[in-house]
């Protein structure tokens, strides 16, 4: 399954300052493995020691935040488009 | 630029420690962190004493040195020492000997707090040369942007949620800028904003000016301070949507004794939020440490109905690192809030208010506030902006000729219905 991937500004320049990349899985988590493999210096910054999305990472599929699916285990289908996002903004 | 004179290095991050330069940044390149401020708080001490603040005009500004600009103020310039307003008989409603109430419903010139944060961001966005500014917003946030960009001649675009109350969508459209209703929830504004301000370069005040920008919530808990005589209290009530006003009053008031400004004291910061979004309460009731969004927030109190806090962690922290505690009080007893606070104090207050006098009554039947401690309401927005609220709450007015006879009339009807002996 093909996704495409929002990068926010600040990760930008870990993605050769492309706004969207392409990224393969059949779930969220695995897409996120695939967008890390293609552009390594994202892994510590998306994941924690153990591999699992830092606190501050909210990610989106299709204008859905995944907590209120199955997280990381969210399914994906081809053409769906996820959007990471600092959860640090507003208020 | 103006010349540089800040009392602050760069900016830092608040997981990580990480610094950075005082730039349009606010995450953290290696854990995402949110930055904040990095003060030099010798600088500080050097300039600021409590004399210099008490010869300085009556506004936020005479907190200069604390907040991170560097030039002159150039946007905001009166903006803040609202009155701090001692009332026995809201305390006899309440059931506290004394409590305050720290009235920004007056605050200038867009009747809320946010007037502060957005003097400070707005005046650091003309410091980086921003033409264009925004922010996402539930309603008061979004007056403040229009009515400061105005005034300051910048273009600006407010996001809002669409169904805000019209006192809050006439209150941004009053000044002429452009207003963006979004079909949905504050969060989805949110998220929208974050991609805006990446997508355009504006100055976002609180998505990319955000470190700028919360700083200027210290002032609320300066000003406390500074009008108890140099004396913090025993408590503290405040509302919270983003949850990062209590953070800052924590700060403040932190700052004050780190500069000699006030003694040490033990003081405790609670906070309020409405049962239908109560994110922030639910962390410290049921002792969790991360934030479990809420999709769709149901309550009338709109101002706080962010289902993903940003600094929900932090002010669970502030909390119960301050011996405080939440309380999420339904609309009924908001409602209860709005009408005891306006009649023992007359100040009318938006939903925020009434949820803040909720909690304080809540904090005080548990035994949380004592009778013969001393607290202090933060109430921060003006209840004509949100009529909605309590528009259901009142009969239509009596209408009679224009005769003295109608009059005694009804006055007869009015005493028949009064309590005997008023207070």
């Amino acid at each position: 399954m093909a996704v495409t991937v929002r990068i926010p500004t600040p990760l930008r320049k870990f993605t050769d300052d492309n706004e969207t990349v392409s990224a393969e899985g059949g779930t969220v988590q695995e897409a996120i493995v695939s967008l890390q493999s293609q552009y390594p210096a994202l892994k510590e910054r998306l994941c924690d020691d153990s591999g699992n999305l830092r606190k501050f990472v909210n990610v989106f599929l299709n204008d859905e935040d995944i907590r209120f699916q199955d997280g990381p285990a969210t399914a994906v289908k081809d053409g769906d488009e996820l959007s990471i996002i600092p959860a640090i903004a507003g208020g | 630029m103006a010349e540089k004179n800040g009392c602050f290095n760069g900016l830092k991050c608040r997981e990580c420690g990480k610094k950075f330069p005082a730039e349009v940044l606010y995450v953290c390149d290696d854990c995402w962190g949110p930055l904040e401020v990095d003060y030099d708080y010798d600088k500080i001490a050097a300039r600021l004493t409590k004399e210099t603040i008490l010869s300085r005009k009556p506004n936020m500004w005479r907190y200069k040195e604390l907040l991170p600009i560097e030039g002159d103020v150039t946007v905001g310039q009166h903006v803040g020492y609202t009155p701090l307003v001692k009332s026995d008989r809201l305390g006899k409603a309440l059931g506290v000997k004394t409590v305050y109430v720290k009235n920004d419903t007056v605050n200038y010139p867009t009747l809320s707090f946010k007037d502060r944060v957005v003097s400070v961001a707005l005046s650091r966005a003309k410091e980086f040369g921003f033409d264009t500014v925004g922010c996402a917003s539930t309603g008061n946030l979004a007056n403040s942007v229009a009515a400061n960009a105005a005034a300051a001649g910048l273009r600006a675009f407010v996001v809002i949620p669409s169904n805000l109350e019209l006192g809050k969508i006439i209150g941004s459209l009053i000044y002429g800028i452009n207003v963006v209703g979004v079909e949905g929830t504050y969060d989805n504004v949110n998220r929208l904003c974050s991609e805006i301000a990446g997508h355009y370069n504006w100055g976002m005040v609180n998505v990319n000016l955000r470190p700028y920008y919360a700083e200027g919530s210290k002032t609320m808990g300066h000003e406390i301070a500074e009008q108890l005589d140099w004396q913090l209290p025993d408590h503290v009530v405040c509302p919270m949507a983003g949850g990062s006003l209590i953070c800052k009053i924590e700060k403040a008031f932190n700052e004050f004794i780190k500069l000699g400004f006030v003694d040490k004291h033990d003081f405790h910061i609670h906070g309020g939020q409405a049962e239908g979004c109560a994110p922030i309460v639910e962390m410290v009731k049921e002792n969790r440490d991360w934030v479990k969004p809420i999709r769709e927030p149901k309550t009338i109190v709109k101002s706080l109905a962010i289902g993903d806090p940003a600094d929900g962690p932090f002010a669970r922290q502030t909390m119960i690192g301050t011996g405080g505690w939440g309380e999420n009080p339904t609309d009924e007893e908001t409602v209860w809030g709005i009408r005891t606070l306006a009649e023992t104090t007359g100040i009318f207050a938006e939903t925020a208010g009434g949820v803040t006098v909720a909690a304080a009554k809540r904090l005080i039947d548990a035994g949380r506030i004592k009778a013969d401690e001393s607290v202090v309401l933060c109430i921060t927005g003006n209840g004509l902006k949100t009529k909605e609220a309590v528009e259901g709450e009142f009969d239509a007015i009596d209408s009679i000729q224009p005769k003295l006879a109608a009059f005694d009339e009804l006055l007869k009807k009015i005493e028949g219905k009064e309590p005997a002996t008023v207070s």
